[in-house]
């Protein structure tokens, strides 16, 4: 299904998903990120790269209301999922983060058992209604996290016991269980060796039939093989965001060209 | 130019490949002129030596391709510098086209050397030669200092030499009907009239490279098929 060739695999003309408008972040007197608009298509990969300290992450986890969690940071402008201001006082953050997932950096399954590791979200968001049910959700998010093969014979065996590759794929598997339509990644190959990655990537590619995916990275080479889109950030601005073949051939703006040449840090 | 990459040896591989591409295109020059002169002078030694030299202008288009895979492989370049690769690996094609077409005219040199002139044309290919040589010598130019509008004049200029190559087409033609014993060495000479036009057209090439690696456009191709003498019965 995903067996297209790179050139054929451009982006989808879809549907919004995400909107941002004029999205400002203040770390207390910092400003982290200034004035970003951008628009998130349906069942694309976008990735979004820039050098540390550049906004990403920060403006990653706003899409989630992650940001919440830090007192001193404060979120201006409006961000909609499917037209719904997220920031709205009726929108439930717990509710919100089940709908746009999370998947980090560092593996970090709960220290429980592959299965319970999956069947957290599902259960504290009542989705199964029977034991069977439950094992259907753990089976299909397992598949999903391709990592079903390597686990289905040790479900009860505990999620920190397996490989740091097997541990994100699981992570992956923990994300989707709970049907999100959203899937944000920060940075999560960066502590994976090259196959370990490559099966990750592979996974992203196959999750973007179902789920929005947006991915924070800092390796370029990433961006350019699993993302549809690409946004660059620098210094808390949104510099350039175009389809990412363009991005990574005929970029318009001279410091992206900068950046993915690799002449500044 | 543009600022230096953080990885200086970055810059080192990417500067030694284009020095590689001026010192092809010097031979290249210099081959195009000593071809055509050994013909107009019927100078089989000098026509000896741009075959021979051939070879080194056919080992620095191995070179610029080995390095560039190199590149390629190493630094996955990306955005101008996937466009200087991808543009090196053209021109350097480009320059051996022309380099091979030059070596085939000093072979019809030997040749026609061996037989009574037919007209002035070798002169009017050695004019042609020269403003093929001058437009090559610009693009290359065009290409160092990244010069969009030199480029696109030399690509200006390769309809001058159609038209030569047309004239040439018509001259000998009727040497041809006059006298079937011109039959042979006119041949010879419109195959080097061809040669010489071809190489216009490699040089053309080279300066598209040029606007596609300044702009990231390819130019579109707006020449017009001016004269139809060459497909016309």
């Amino acid at each position: 299904m995903n067996d297209m060739s790179t050139i054929e695999r451009g982006a989808k003309l879809s549907e919004t998903k995400v909107s941002a408008r004029g999205v400002n972040v203040h770390y207390g007197d910092t400003h982290a990120i200034k004035d970003v608009n951008v628009d998130i298509s349906n069942n694309n990969v976008t990735a979004f790269i820039g050098p540390s300290g550049c906004g990403k992450s920060t403006f990653l986890r706003c899409l989630n209301r992650m940001n919440d969690t830090i007192d001193i940071c404060r979120v201006d402008g409006a961000i909609q999922l499917d037209g719904q201001d997220i920031y709205d006082k009726r929108v439930d953050p717990v509710q919100l983060r089940a709908r746009v997932g999370m998947v980090f950096q560092k593996p970090n399954p709960f220290p429980k058992s592959i299965y319970d590791n999956v069947a957290y979200g599902p259960k504290i968001h009542g989705l199964a209604k029977s034991k069977s049910d439950m094992d259907d959700i753990v089976e299909r998010a397992l598949r999903r996290g391709a990592i079903w093969d390597e686990v289905k014979d040790r479900l009860h065996s505990t999620g920190t016991g397996l490989s740091g590759g097997q541990q994100q794929r699981l992570c992956i598997a923990r994300a989707v269980a709970t049907e999100p339509e959203v899937l944000l990644m920060d940075e999560p190959c960066s502590a994976l060796d090259p196959i370990a990655t490559a099966q990750v990537e592979e996974l992203i590619d196959e999750l973007r039939e179902n789920f929005t995916v947006v991915i924070v990275t800092h390796s370029m080479q990433q961006a350019a093989r699993v993302s549809q889109k690409t946004a660059f950030f620098h210094l808390g601005e949104l510099v350039e965001f175009g389809e990412t073949g363009q991005i990574f051939t005929k970029p318009e703006d001279p410091r992206t060209e900068s950046y993915i040449t690799g002449r500044i840090g | 130019m543009q600022e230096q990459h953080i990885a200086s040896a970055f810059d080192r591989d990417l500067e030694t490949i284009q020095a590689r591409i001026m010192k092809m295109g010097g031979l290249v020059e210099v081959s195009i002129m000593d071809a055509a002169r050994s013909l107009e002078t019927r100078d089989e030694e000098l026509a000896e030596q741009v075959r021979a030299n051939d070879k080194a202008i056919d080992a620095l288009e191995e070179m610029i391709n080995e390095e560039a895979a190199r590149v390629i492989a190493m630094r996955a370049p990306t955005a101008s510098d996937l466009r200087l690769i991808l543009s090196v690996t053209k021109i350097s094609g480009n320059l051996e086209r022309i380099g091979d077409l030059s070596k085939n005219l000093a072979k019809r040199t030997g040749v026609l050397a061996q037989m009574p002139p037919v007209g002035d044309s070798p002169a009017a290919m050695r004019r042609m030669a020269r403003e093929v040589e001058r437009m090559l010598k610009d693009a290359l130019d065009a290409y160092i200092q990244r010069d969009v509008e030199l480029a696109a004049d030399v690509i200006g200029r390769d309809h001058e030499v159609d038209q030569m190559y047309n004239t040439l087409f018509r001259e000998l033609l009727t040497f041809m009907m006059e006298d079937a014993r011109n039959i042979t060495p006119c041949m010879h000479l419109h195959f080097i009239a061809k040669n010489i036009e071809r190489m216009g057209d490699h040089v053309t090439s080279i300066a598209e490279q040029v606007i596609y690696l300044v702009t990231g456009e390819r130019p579109e191709d707006e020449r017009p098929k001016a004269d139809v003498t060459s497909v016309s019965l």
